[in-house]
């Protein structure tokens, strides 16, 4: 490609069209921010279609959401909790040019994402096994609505809040497998001595992306474990 | 004519810089990038427009004769499906937009020139997988995929055209991505956001749309491949699923798109009234928010496409009176160029002549839209070819009308050659009677009652289908000319001045066709947007073109 090694000979990591680090700095800035505001419409709908089933039936969700493995679903926020803790110490490694840091956060973020899959892995199972997976084998008779114990829940109702639960962990779960995708080459990177003060976006951005996945549970978390909890 | 014995010394150029199939799949240059996206696009409305053709003939006569209704149902889904997301959104955007956004302001490129070329594989994914999926069967829902047809009761490829457009809503999320970071990041030194041209201020707004729009399309369609494969029941009434919140969810993005498709188009308009008439356009910062307004208010309506679906009647007011809200931006561009026109030296050139048919024919579908905001006419025409006739108004008789102005004025910088001037006037004047000739028609039949999406009609519509099915083949022809002529210009017609209009404006300061990096020093701005009073007074320049 002719036209790349025409970029400015000072900096290598500066790209041609731009006319200073900063100026690439704030656009690729600016371009994950912008992305991750796209990221928020495309929940927002599986957001916006929980809340209409929420309120309409309202009880059968109890009773479905009572059945999620809570103590599972809360040690996987703090998982993830930390997780965000290492990714804020590699970026800050990764600007005071800590190398054995930034590369020791990254792999602890690898292994918390890790976790987390794997222990969603294991609700996955669980749900398998006792025919909480929407489809033909779906069970769902005979459970009571929290509250009304001569009442039993809507089993088609129940099946919605499965489905959703599936879509919204799910597509979760895929976005935690593109961001420790982007973890490994960014901790090799890492490893090949690319970052400095000067140029660590690629960190930062996947900082960012990192964060809002998070942020994503934290709001999965209670909406999906949690509607029924109250004593 | 260009003389062989004349020492050929070519300036280098976007085009002649490289040559070889790799140049131009690997090339991150935005201006070759809308190159490709202009062969794919046209490809496409090539396609969609011969589902037309086949639509237009079935219905030139009353009897169901020359496809079945199955057929139909597939032509009618697949000519929506092919034009709304493989033509008409990307059309502006990813051709004009990405060969003049960085030009206009000023930048070697967009922000990320990767990642403009990554938008234009998924379109090019996208398309193929729609291609695969009309070729193996195609679909019949409609292109608005209504819940529970599509979901449990459709026997065609819903889940392959759904996935298709799906993969297609990214590379329009990547480019909007790019517009609005390149528009605020990478404007030339002096470019300030009043200065910009309204062209970048209407790809702004659109940018807008698409990345708050199509993300929500892209999950609706995910819930009904799931919905489809699976039988979650999300959508499904059997199971207490809800079909109303599949339309609200498609409509969220699929109102707002018809602005992505519309403004950029209003952006060209203005950059062509301002030429055309040498003057500063009427009241610039009103036609720049107005785009905003639109995009924002066009988020706010969605729901008046489901006036009829049995939405509370609280709502359907809210969304009406939200409706007619959305007519007055709309409104202050139609009264801002004509105001610019008001004592302008107008000039008659070709891409003139475009916008006037888009002022006159978006006027129409405009006012017409007023009509269907209003609840009771609404209740009235829903589902009739009053609808039909409205929406190719403003989506065929506007954007594609700017979309062909557009591509008249900016092919000399594109190609670096001028079009035949009397042929290009001579199609704009046959698109502009052969649409009438379509479409208007249509806005009577649907009023007497003739409804959408039936391949059989009783005879008495059948005069006005026919003078429908005629204009449908005056516009074919109207469509293919330029096509031809533009092919015939890039190897005979005469090359073209940097700025052959002296017009206002950074990319007509570069040459013609632009050096890969745009600029050969980077451009300060020191100057208003739509100069042309300074323009007027200098001499023209009789620039000399180039031997190329």
């Amino acid at each position: 490609m002719p036209d790349s090694q025409l970029t400015a000979a000072h900096n290598p990591a500066l790209l041609h069209h731009f006319a200073e680090p900063r100026q690439q700095r704030d656009a690729a800035s600016l371009g994950m921010w912008v992305f991750l505001g796209t990221e928020i419409m495309f929940f927002g709908g599986l957001f916006c279609t929980y809340l209409v089933y929420r309120r309409a039936y309202f009880g059968d969700w109890g009773a479905a959401s009572k059945t999620l493995d809570v103590t599972l679903g809360a040690t996987n926020t703090a998982v993830l909790i930390c997780s965000s803790l290492t990714v804020v110490l590699a970026v800050w490694a990764a600007q005071t040019c800590r190398r054995k840091l930034l590369i020791g956060n990254l792999l602890a973020t690898l292994v918390l994402g890790t976790a987390f899959l794997g222990i969603k892995g294991i609700e996955y199972k669980e749900k398998f096994e006792k025919h909480h997976v929407p489809g033909a084998s779906f069970q769902f008779n005979n459970v009571t609505i929290p509250g009304h114990p001569d009442q039993y829940a809507n089993p088609s109702h129940a099946e919605i809040f499965f489905a959703l639960y599936f879509v919204m962990t799910g597509l979760h779960a895929l976005h935690m497998i593109v961001g420790i995708g982007i973890f490994i080459w960014l901790t090799v990177m890492a490893w090949k001595g690319r970052f400095t003060p000067e140029y660590n976006t690629p960190v930062e951005m996947g900082g960012l992306y990192w964060h809002f996945v998070d942020i994503i549970w934290i709001y999965l978390f209670p909406l999906l474990y949690l509607i029924d909890r109250h004593p | 004519m260009v003389t062989a014995s004349m020492p050929t010394v070519e300036r280098e150029n976007y085009l002649n810089k490289h040559y070889g199939v790799g140049s131009w799949l690997f090339t991150t240059d935005h201006k070759r990038i809308a190159l490709l996206y202009l062969l794919s696009i046209t490809f496409f409305f090539f396609i969609g427009g011969f589902f037309a053709l086949l639509i237009r003939l079935e219905l030139l006569t009353p009897a169901g004769d020359l496809v079945q209704a199955d057929t139909y149902n597939k032509l009618f889904t697949m000519h929506g499906m092919v034009m709304v997301f493989f033509f008409l959104v990307p059309s502006i955007p990813a051709v004009l937009g990405n060969f003049l956004v960085p030009l206009m302001i000023g930048a070697k490129d967009l922000a990320f020139p990767k990642i403009n070329l990554l938008s234009w594989y998924l379109y090019i994914i996208g398309g193929v997988m729609m291609l695969h999926c009309m070729l193996t069967g195609g679909v019949d829902t409609g292109w608005t995929f209504y819940v529970p047809f599509s979901t449990a009761f459709s026997n065609t490829k819903v889940v392959e055209a759904g996935l298709a457009i799906f993969v297609v809503g990214f590379s329009s999320i990547l480019t909007g991505l790019n517009f609005v970071v390149t528009i605020h990041r990478m404007r030339a030194p002096g470019m300030t956001w009043s200065r910009l041209p309204l062209f970048i201020w209407a790809h702004y707004a659109t940018s807008i749309i698409q990345l708050l729009g199509t993300p929500v399309i892209a999950i609706t369609l995910v819930l009904v491949a799931a919905e489809r494969a699976l039988h979650l029941g999300i959508f499904d009434p059997k199971l207490g699923g809800d079909p109303l919140l599949f339309q609200h969810l498609f409509w969220f993005y699929s109102h707002p798109a018809v602005y992505i498709m519309i403004l950029p188009s209003m952006g060209i308009v203005s950059e062509i009234i301002a030429c055309f008439s040498r003057k500063r356009i009427f009241g610039y910062s009103f036609v720049a928010f107005s785009s905003i307004a639109i995009a924002v208010f066009g988020f706010l309506v969605w729901a008046h496409h489901m006036f009829v679906a049995g939405i509370s009647v609280y709502a359907a007011l809210v969304f009406s009176l939200l409706s007619y809200l959305v007519a007055v931006p709309s409104a202050v561009k139609v009264f801002n160029w004509t105001a610019t026109m008001y004592k302008g030296s107008i000039h008659y050139d070709a891409p003139m002549l475009y916008a006037f048919g888009f002022l006159g024919l978006f006027t129409v579908g405009g006012l017409t839209g007023l009509f269907l905001a209003a609840l009771g006419i609404d209740v009235h025409v829903t589902d009739t070819y009053f609808i039909v006739a409205h929406f190719h108004y403003i989506m065929v008789g506007g954007a594609v009308m700017g979309y062909l102005g557009g591509m008249h004025f900016w092919w000399p910088k594109i190609s670096g050659r001028l079009y035949p001037e009397g042929w290009a006037k001579l199609a704009a004047l046959i698109v502009f009677i052969g649409f009438n000739l379509t479409f208007f028609p249509q806005f009577i039949l649907g009023y007497i009652g003739m409804p959408r999406r039936y391949y059989q009609y009783p005879p008495e519509f059948q005069v006005l289908n026919v003078l429908s099915t005629a204009g449908a083949t005056i516009l074919g022809v109207g469509y293919l000319l330029p096509m031809a002529y533009f092919l015939w210009s890039m190897r005979y017609g005469k090359p073209a001045p940097d700025n052959p209009w002296n017009a206002a404006g950074l990319e007509w300061k570069t040459a013609s066709p632009p050096p890969t990096f745009n600029f050969d020093e980077e451009p300060v701005v020191t100057w208003e947007a739509y100069n042309y009073d300074e323009l007027n007074r200098l001499p023209v320049k009789q620039e000399t073109p180039v031997a190329r």
